[in-house]
């Protein structure tokens, strides 16, 4: 059933016949859908995780590529095998539980055995893969342990070499770090990225926390009611989100409702309030003239309004500035959190890294807000997100973004 | 309160105490020993509760007893030990009863464990009914049972003895079986299967390597737990035994003539049995 490699540090080759795809994937329980016509298309030693709220259908959608969950429709392929129907036992993927789900009756070396001795590994060959295995998650000689005996975190990576041991073409991975505390967590995030360096097979993971999704993942799918909102890179999905639901749910977003106004070469003017805000042309989206400006917190610069002038402002032309009041200021130790009111309904949060702190800058001193276009992003409001009052706002187009290993079929 | 703080002012003050002050103080110091430890106070008091019934049983068993009864104590003796079938009918009564246990605790563990997978791990029509009919044995009154029981073989004709004993201790042995057997399934986290599962064991291997290890010690303490119900049962059995005789109704038969003290030798030997097989079972979780 599984490939028997000669080591495991390269167990095989990603090979294009590895490739996962899932096609129109739906499941409904009674009336809730939780998995709404997925495709997504996961390339042979990639990295993927899906990312969302609880209840977002992550956990669903990798159920059925386990083959835990029958989906309602849909189907799920590898490589060209279409393994929908086929049981959890006939699948060469295995799983990494949410709370390990360990054997407790059987000690550490059955544990990760357990899978070799259905497949018929015996004798020399299955002690040399087992303790080859519990070498590489750094538990060696713990074999004769019992599960009880050991920490949350030595438990996750016994759950860990029990799957990988048997050389699955995929490990899908569910919630494996969120019973950990959050020093653990970030250890294990950093060894889950160097195993899968390692042994090169597709990981599947997922998490509802988006920093441990960015430090591990080199695709991430941020998935919202069933269906992936966004797919892309770490980075692509932070500096240029697609949706309301990613800005907000990747990081903070500063976002201010506007109208397209006009173009200057490649950049777009929308109006904001009674201001003007360049955004880079292929940052707007195709589509109505309502679209929401974004900027990340720590890309805005403060400074008090009546200050001097730096003579800096050369840098400034061009940029992005607005005005505004300082509402709250909090000092969070790496950096320092600004909250400010602009002249309209509207409020703007900006991290400052404490290098040079103006003194004035307390609640109620007028400030001015300066970033450049290249870190402003557009985008159509969403109507599940929140609901706004210009209800003509149009659908948000689903914006597909190829990640670099990975792309989306949407119109399945 | 007040009383006590003099108490103790009297104690730092040696030279000032007097006798009459001297008993008072130790009363009251037992009073607070007594009150510190009241819950190793209670406890002792209610193990011996339990167990001094067991240890006139056991002394008795070795009491040098003349005449038909023994109630006195008369001397120490190893006579009824060295010949326990002394009195007459007490081996095929005992020998009786322990088969009928345990084709009982078979035959019901056998069931009572599928009932209890049927109940848990399966959605079928009628299954809340069943849930709430398998309580219905353990609920009813054993006389109102032995009676309907009887009233049941007396219609259909059956010939009361063996069988129709077991038939009864079957019946009222599946529903505890039921109940704790499903305890334990109910408490196992369903994930293991569906990893064992996903590690390439197919139902029955699943079911061979991860689901009945973990449930066994369920079922034990559910076939021990049977065995001891129908081991000692009386009213259903005194109801359908016909002419057969197990051990209990051999004591209550005893009971009208005189109890010979071999059935105290009995009473000792399983009791013995039991804790052993405690012991043992404790020492070997132990050293797991």
């Amino acid at each position: 059933m599984n490939v028997a490699g000669d080591g495991i540090r390269v167990i095989d080759e990603p090979s294009p016949g590895d490739r996962l795809h899932l096609v129109d994937l739906t499941k409904r329980f009674g009336d809730v859908v939780a998995v709404d016509h997925l495709d997504l298309v996961v390339e042979p030693g990639s990295f993927v995780a899906f990312l969302g709220p609880s209840g977002c259908g992550k956990t669903t959608t990798l159920r059925m590529i386990g083959g835990l969950e029958q989906p309602t429709s849909g189907r799920v392929w590898l490589g060209d095998t279409d393994i929908t129907d086929l049981k959890p036992y006939r699948r060469p993927v295995n799983t990494v539980f949410q709370n390990y789900a360990l054997f407790p009756h059987l000690d550490i070396d059955a544990n990760v055995a357990f899978g070799l001795r259905r497949t018929g590994v015996k004798g020399a060959e299955l002690r040399r893969r087992v303790d080859e295995m519990l070498e590489l998650v750094q538990l060696p000689g713990y074999g004769r342990r019992r599960v009880p005996e050991l920490s949350g975190g030595q438990q996750q990576r016994v759950a860990l070499a029990r799957a990988l041991v048997n050389h699955p073409k995929m490990l899908l991975l569910d919630e494996p770090l969120g019973a950990l505390d959050l020093k653990l967590r970030r250890q294990m995030q950093i060894e889950l990225k160097r195993i899968q360096t390692d042994v090169r097979i597709t990981f599947v993971h997922v998490t509802h926390d988006q920093e441990e999704a960015m430090t591990m993942a080199d695709t991430i799918a941020v998935m919202n009611s069933g269906r992936i909102e966004q797919l892309g890179g770490p980075v692509e999905l932070y500096e240029r989100p697609a949706t309301e639901f990613v800005a907000n749910f990747l990081g903070q977003s500063n976002l201010l409702k506007g109208t397209v106004t006009g173009t200057d070469g490649d950049r777009r003017t929308v109006s904001v309030g009674d201001r003007r805000i360049v955004v880079p042309a292929d940052r707007v989206p195709a589509g109505g003239d309502g679209v929401l400006v974004g900027v990340r917190p720590e890309k805005i610069t403060i400074e008090h309004a009546g200050g001097p002038d730096r003579g800096d402002g050369g840098a400034v032309a061009g940029g992005n500035v607005l005005e505004g009041t300082l509402v709250d200021v909090s000092f969070t130790g790496v950096s320092t959190q600004y909250l400010v009111a602009l002249p309209w309904n509207a409020e703007v949060m900006v991290f400052a890294q404490n290098l040079q702190v103006d003194e004035r800058l307390q609640p109620g001193a007028p400030v001015r807000l300066l970033w450049a276009p290249e870190h402003t992003f557009a985008l159509c409001p969403g109507t599940a997100a929140a609901p706004r009052d210009d209800a003509a706002a149009p659908d948000p187009p689903v914006a597909v973004t190829p990640g670099r290993i990975a792309d989306v079929v949407r119109d399945g | 309160m007040a009383a006590s703080t003099t108490a103790r002012r009297t104690g730092a003050a040696p030279a000032a105490t007097t006798a009459p002050g001297d008993a008072g103080r130790s009363l009251r110091r037992l009073w607070r020993a007594v009150t510190h430890n009241l819950v190793l106070f209670w406890s002792a008091l209610t193990l011996l509760y339990l167990f001094l019934p067991v240890f006139v049983v056991v002394a008795f068993s070795f009491n040098d007893n003349r005449g038909r009864f023994n109630f006195t104590w008369q001397g120490f003796s190893l006579k009824s030990w060295l010949d326990p079938c002394g009195a007459p009918g007490i081996c095929p009564a005992m020998v009786r009863s322990v088969q009928i246990a345990a084709l009982a605790t078979i035959a019901a563990t056998a069931l009572g464990t599928l009932i209890a997978f049927a109940l848990v791990r399966h959605r079928f029509t009628g299954r809340t009914p069943t849930n709430f009919l398998i309580f219905l044995p353990m609920a009813t009154p054993e006389v109102v049972m032995g009676s309907s029981l009887l009233a049941l073989f007396l219609n259909l004709g059956v010939q009361r003895g063996f069988g129709t004993i077991l038939i009864g201790h079957i019946l009222f042995n599946v529903s505890f079986v039921v109940v704790t057997v499903k305890a334990r399934l109910q408490s196992m986290d369903a994930r293991l299967e569906e990893a064992a599962m996903d590690l390439y064991a197919n139902e029955w291997a699943t079911f061979r390597r991860v689901t009945l290890p973990l449930v066994t010690p369920g079922i034990i303490a559910a076939a021990l737990l049977a065995f001891a119900l129908s081991f000692d049962d009386f009213i259903i059995t005194n109801f359908n035994s016909g002419n057969t005789i197990t051990f209990p109704m051999f004591v209550w038969g005893a009971a009208q003539r005189g109890i010979p003290p071999q059935v105290n030798v009995m009473g000792t030997a399983v009791f013995v049995i039991a804790v052993a097989g405690m012991v043992i079972a404790r020492l070997v979780r132990g050293r797991r």
